[in-house]
């Protein structure tokens, strides 16, 4: 038997391959990128060795702390806006909604499968001021109100990419969270409702700590999923206008591609990968630290 | 048992400790809670369905309804596939769409057929360090698209593949695997261990016990796994940039991106037709896969 299972060829044969295109196109390129940190430069001007001038550069540089405090800025509303647009969502199947729940579920879900290129065009025609009036803009005259230059300032830019994202994905945060709360055992629900607890009481008391680890996976794929946001963004906004909504992931691809700089490139790659990882240690130790105390 | 099946009060509204109700009457609370629901029920399908009933619209108008009339106005001819057929000729939609597909399908086939093996060598197979290596292809999940993109383009450049199809083919490959692997290593987990060993006992060999056995059982994950696949190769925009810069091979998400660059804000029609063709091969998928589809992309999610 152990021979069976314990038969080194066997591993070779069925792990290799899959091991082998895994190392040679993600972990070796992982660290040629590291290398790459210390290069300027790209593959058809060729490299000059530059030591750490791109590190010193990425912490003067405006553009990459305004592309910085874009990301962070979009990662967290938009990480409390999909989770908590979800988890209400998901609230609502779960207690309101009930069995009626599974049609409502499925549509809303279905954006989220949706091409993100696809999606971010249809939004820009609806958004649209000129040469002719978007959907929304001649709902907002239907009110009374004048046209708005949606893509022409920061803030309004912003403001779209993130309706546009929360109505993207809270169908998806929603069955993910609908499935956490569904194990919640309906033993601890009904005894809570003996003891009177009822409607906010309930939700407070029993579902929302009940319903933590969820949550927290939740999160930690939202913040994840935002910090290398790009296709949105790109296919929206195009980083505009100006660079106001630029996220590091674009202007990474502008800086290697535009201006033909891969080690900066790498650089500003490697501050994202370090900024994912950090947050993602950030908050499995928070939520950790809570666990005990309460 | 689950919070839908049994019901007792309503949470929602509920008095404290009320007990349960086998019959509800209609009372005025009760009819107003009705009203409410449908109100929200049809806000969340309405938010949800109307854009892309405007995007359908859309594409049936000619220029000059979208020019001289309101853009929420409907199509005077809703047999108009005039515009569909400037998107998918002249615009080379189909063209992207073959591309999509090329790259899409051997990728696919590739990493169900890599990840399956790899999960299974990984949970079925002992050996030391296994542990590890589950670890190491975990961490791929973490990586940013971003952190390997350069060097594969160098790399691609030096070997000659550059505006070929095979820096999609295989860099997709590459960053489908630690998910499919991670799948595939708990779906194994779950296959009780006893059937491998009673296959062994007869004289199954590893490989046969793989193909008659290991496979077949998990058949059904390797779907769903297949799907969630699909979604992220299809939806790339990332990677497709990146590597159809030079060449012909230009997917259907890059093509539609140059699509709108190309008619830009003068061809309305066109350009709500492409990318209604795209919307609607997913919508498709969806109408007959929808929860096998949920459950792929959650059960992908979780792993935090």
């Amino acid at each position: 038997m152990n021979n069976v299972f314990g038969n080194k060829r066997a591993v070779l044969v069925f792990l290799g391959p899959a091991l082998l295109i895994y190392t040679v196109i993600m972990l070796v390129p992982v660290l040629w990128s590291l290398g790459y940190t210390l290069f300027t430069g790209s593959v058809i001007t060729g490299f000059e060795f530059s030591g750490f001038d791109n590190f010193a550069k990425l912490f003067s540089d405006p553009k990459v702390g305004e592309a910085l405090l874009f990301t962070l800025k979009y990662a967290v509303i938009l990480t409390v806006g999909q989770v908590l647009v979800g988890y209400a969502l998901s609230l609502l199947y779960v207690f309101w909604l009930r069995k009626a729940s599974s049609l409502v579920r499925t549509l809303v879900f279905f954006p989220i499968v949706l091409p993100t290129v696809a999606v971010s065009l249809l939004f820009q025609k609806m958004f649209e001021v000129a040469p002719q009036n978007g959907i929304v803009n001649e709902f907002i005259n239907l009110l009374g109100m004048p046209s708005v230059d949606w893509f022409g300032s920061a803030d309004t830019a912003f403001l779209v990419l993130v309706i546009m994202d929360i109505w993207r994905s809270m169908g998806f945060y929603a069955v993910l969270l609908y499935a956490g709360l569904l194990d919640i055992p309906e033993e601890v629900m009904e005894s809570a409702r003996l003891d009177g607890a009822g409607g906010w009481t309930l939700i407070r008391r029993i579902v929302i700590p009940m319903s933590l680890p969820v949550l927290l996976s939740s999160i930690i794929f939202s913040i994840n999923g935002t910090l290398k946001v790009f296709d949105s963004v790109l296919a929206l906004t195009n980083g505009g206008p100006g660079s106001s909504t630029t996220p590091l992931t674009l202007l990474m691809f502008r800086t290697a591609f535009s201006y033909g700089d891969y080690g900066y490139g790498s650089t500003i790659a490697l501050l994202l990968t370090v900024i994912c990882l950090l947050v993602t240690v950030f908050i499995f130790r928070s939520s950790r630290r809570d666990l005990t105390k309460g | 048992m689950t919070a839908t099946t049994t019901a007792p009060g309503r949470p929602a509204s509920a008095k404290p400790g009320r007990p349960l109700r086998i019959r509800r009457r209609m009372t005025p609370r009760r009819a107003g809670s009705i009203v409410l629901k449908t109100l929200v029920i049809g806000f969340l399908l309405a938010i949800t369905v109307l854009p892309l009933i405007w995007l359908l619209l859309g594409s049936l108008k000619t220029q000059n309804e979208w020019l001289n009339s309101p853009s929420w106005a409907l199509p005077e001819n809703f047999l108009n596939f005039e515009n569909y057929q400037v998107a998918w000729v002249d615009g080379d939609i189909g063209r992207y769409i073959l591309n999509s597909a090329l790259a899409t399908f051997p990728s696919l086939a590739l990493i169900v057929v890599l990840g399956v093996a790899a999960g299974f060598a990984l949970e079925v197979l002992v050996w030391r360090g296994r542990g590890g290596v589950l670890l190491l292809f975990l961490a791929g999940i973490m990586v940013p698209g971003q952190m390997i993109l350069l060097p594969l383009f160098s790399a691609y450049f030096q070997t000659h593949l550059t505006g070929t199809i095979w820096p999609l083919i295989l860099t997709y490959t590459a960053t489908g695997l630690p998910l499919t692997v991670f799948m595939m290593a708990t779906y194994f987990r779950a296959v009780p261990r006893e059937i491998f060993e009673a296959a062994a006992i007869d004289g199954a060999s590893i490989y046969r016990s793989f193909l008659s056995i290991g496979f077949p059982m998990v058949r059904n994950a390797v779907f769903t796994v297949a799907l969630v696949q699909f979604f992220f190769i299809w939806n790339d925009l990332l990677i497709a940039l990146t590597f159809t810069s030079v060449g012909d091979f230009q997917t259907i998400q890059v093509g539609l991106l140059n699509f709108t660059g190309q008619f830009g804000q003068v061809q309305y029609g066109p350009t709500f037709a492409a990318i209604c063709i795209n919307v609607v091969g997913i919508l498709v998928l969806y109408l007959f896969l929808n929860q096998r589809v949920m459950r792929g992309l959650t059960a992908g999610s979780v792993k935090g």
